[in-house]
């Protein structure tokens, strides 16, 4: 993108003391808010996203469900999930769910990046790929909670859902939220999309949906693209959709303890050694005695006026 | 220096598996190291920009492996712990003070070598095992996540002892005089054999007459 940024909070392997720029930092968080009990399935969103977006995925083929394509890759950024199910009574379920990054306000896939600048955390909470600042080691993979960065086989960069940062940028919404015929998706700052989630729970509450509410996960500390679930208590049900999503500890573990303990390990060894050498002096060979086997005491402590040291 | 006083400790073949090593090991270790510690970013710059780097980082790993089993085949038989490295460790205190007084009974490698040996030998396997599984260009996709987690903390953690470890290593070289010399060269003195490596100096080296060696084995 040709446009600069000055609202950036988190920066991908960028050190804590070196600031970003933040002169716009007190912009708005921005939220975009999806009720799965609206959406029809019509993949309207897949089209607008791959047309807002350019992206051509290759033709795929009916993998026996309804998803299509069937996956996220680094050509499609947003596909709709059909889960069916049956519940007590036998009744069956039609469980649809726009899967795409979260956007989440602590990003695992921000953490594990180890490619300074390749994944930028907006001020306004959206969490955007630099693709080519992107080396194509696939941490981010590892990193998200829910499974969404693809790397492309053609050019070896990760890519996602961007929430159409270049168009927000302008003050316009994503290409999804505008093209949804059924009003499913909706966007605006986070705090009114929380509001419009409240009406909207309320109302499917009264109408008998007791699980239904906001997903919105404390554990990657609330998320930028959240849900209206008609089972809120059961996220799963959604094609896997995490119930309490976080970063690994595993990745925490290799990015936040063993990183500092790493360093920790490089200034022990090398001072370890330095010291070790200003004490005991280089380990000179003692070539006086001429070699015969009889001689026992060769090993014996070191003649003081040996003049082959050079330490 | 004379060079009857020389004897041949490495052969040509092995110093040459060694330093093709220490070579692809040093580019794989910075790169490593620029991806673990970003601040150390500047490191990757040794193999071009850093998308270059971590196309190349793989295959010098592969490399690094394919030389580490060529090695391990020359020099496994040297390096099985026997009963008198037990005299070694019961003296390492002296020995890193260099104040060691009697004969160590020390053979071909002494055993902090041969701990050097096995540590250097299982953690470039498992960098090996672990860093096929991450290499997102051919494998990564055949593991799930969580899988891929833990091969990412492997792969960190024995890249981290491993460097270490060489780091070590590297310091011995300088600390005991001689040895990289020997390393290069392949000769080491007579004097030095027997000081550093006396059993091994009794048994193979002592038996055969101070040749004229050639300098360049």
């Amino acid at each position: 993108m040709g446009m600069q940024s000055q609202d950036i909070i988190r920066r991908s392997a960028t050190n804590g003391l070196t600031p970003l720029p933040q002169a716009r930092s007190h912009e708005q968080e921005v939220a975009k808010l999806i009720d799965v009990s609206l959406c029809t399935g019509c993949k309207g969103c897949q089209v607008a996203c791959s047309e807002w977006n350019d992206l051509r995925d290759e033709i795929g083929h009916n993998v026996g469900v309804y998803d299509n394509p069937a996956n996220l890759t680094a050509e499609t950024w947003t596909v709709i999930r059909f889960d069916e199910r049956e519940d007590e009574a036998g009744k069956l379920e039609w469980l649809l769910r726009k899967e795409g990054c979260m956007h989440c306000a602590e990003p695992g896939c921000l953490k594990a990046c180890p490619s300074p600048g390749a994944i930028l955390q907006f001020a306004n909470g959206i969490v955007d790929f630099q693709s080519e600042q992107c080396i194509g080691c696939g941490y981010c993979i590892a990193g998200c909670p829910f499974d969404i960065p693809r790397i492309s086989q053609k050019d070896n960069h990760a890519y996602k859902c961007t929430l159409c940062s270049d168009r927000v940028a302008v003050g316009q919404e994503p290409a999804c939220v505008k093209t949804c015929p059924t009003g499913a998706i909706s966007f605006g700052s986070k705090a009114e999309m929380k509001d419009l989630a409240a009406t909207r729970v309320q109302e499917l509450q009264s109408r008998g949906h007791e699980g239904a509410g906001l997903y919105d996960p404390a554990g990657v500390g609330g998320t930028h693209v959240m849900y209206v679930l008609t089972h809120a208590d059961q996220p799963s049900l959604y094609h896997r959709l995490p119930d309490n999503p976080q970063i690994s500890p595993v990745v925490r573990g290799w990015k936040e303890w063993l990183k500092p303990v790493g360093a920790l390990g490089f200034i022990a060894t090398l001072a370890g050694a330095f010291v070790h050498y200003m004490g005991v002096g280089a380990n000179t060979t003692d070539e006086t005695p001429p070699p015969e086997p009889k001689s026992k005491q060769d090993n014996a402590e070191h003649d003081p006026n040996e003049n082959g040291r050079d330490a | 220096m004379d060079n009857s006083t020389l004897v041949l400790r490495t052969k040509l073949i092995d110093r040459m598996f060694h330093w093709s090593m220490v070579s692809c090991f040093t580019l794989v270790a910075l790169s490593g190291l620029s991806w673990f510690f970003p601040s150390l970013n500047w490191l990757g710059y040794v193999l071009g920009p850093p998308q270059l780097a971590r196309v190349l980082h793989p295959f010098l790993g592969i490399a690094v492996f394919a030389l580490l089993m060529c090695m391990f085949v020359r020099f496994v038989h040297h390096n099985l712990f026997v009963r008198t490295d037990l005299t070694w460790f019961k003296h390492i205190v002296d020995v890193l003070l260099n104040k060691h007084g009697q004969k160590l009974q020390i053979g071909k490698y002494n055993a902090g070598q041969k701990i050097l040996f096995w540590g250097i030998m299982s953690l470039i396997s498992l960098l090996f095992v672990s860093g096929l599984m991450i290499w997102r260009a051919y494998f990564a996709a055949l593991f799930p996540i969580p899988v891929l987690r833990l091969a990412l903390l492997a792969h960190s953690v024995a890249g981290l002892a491993l460097i270490l470890l060489v780091i070590g290593h590297i310091y011995m070289g300088i600390w005991v005089r001689g040895s990289i010399g020997g390393m290069i060269s392949g000769y080491v003195t007579r004097a030095w054999a027997r000081q550093h490596h006396d059993r091994w100096y009794e048994e193979e080296v002592a038996p055969t007459k101070p040749l004229p060696s050639k300098r360049h084995g």
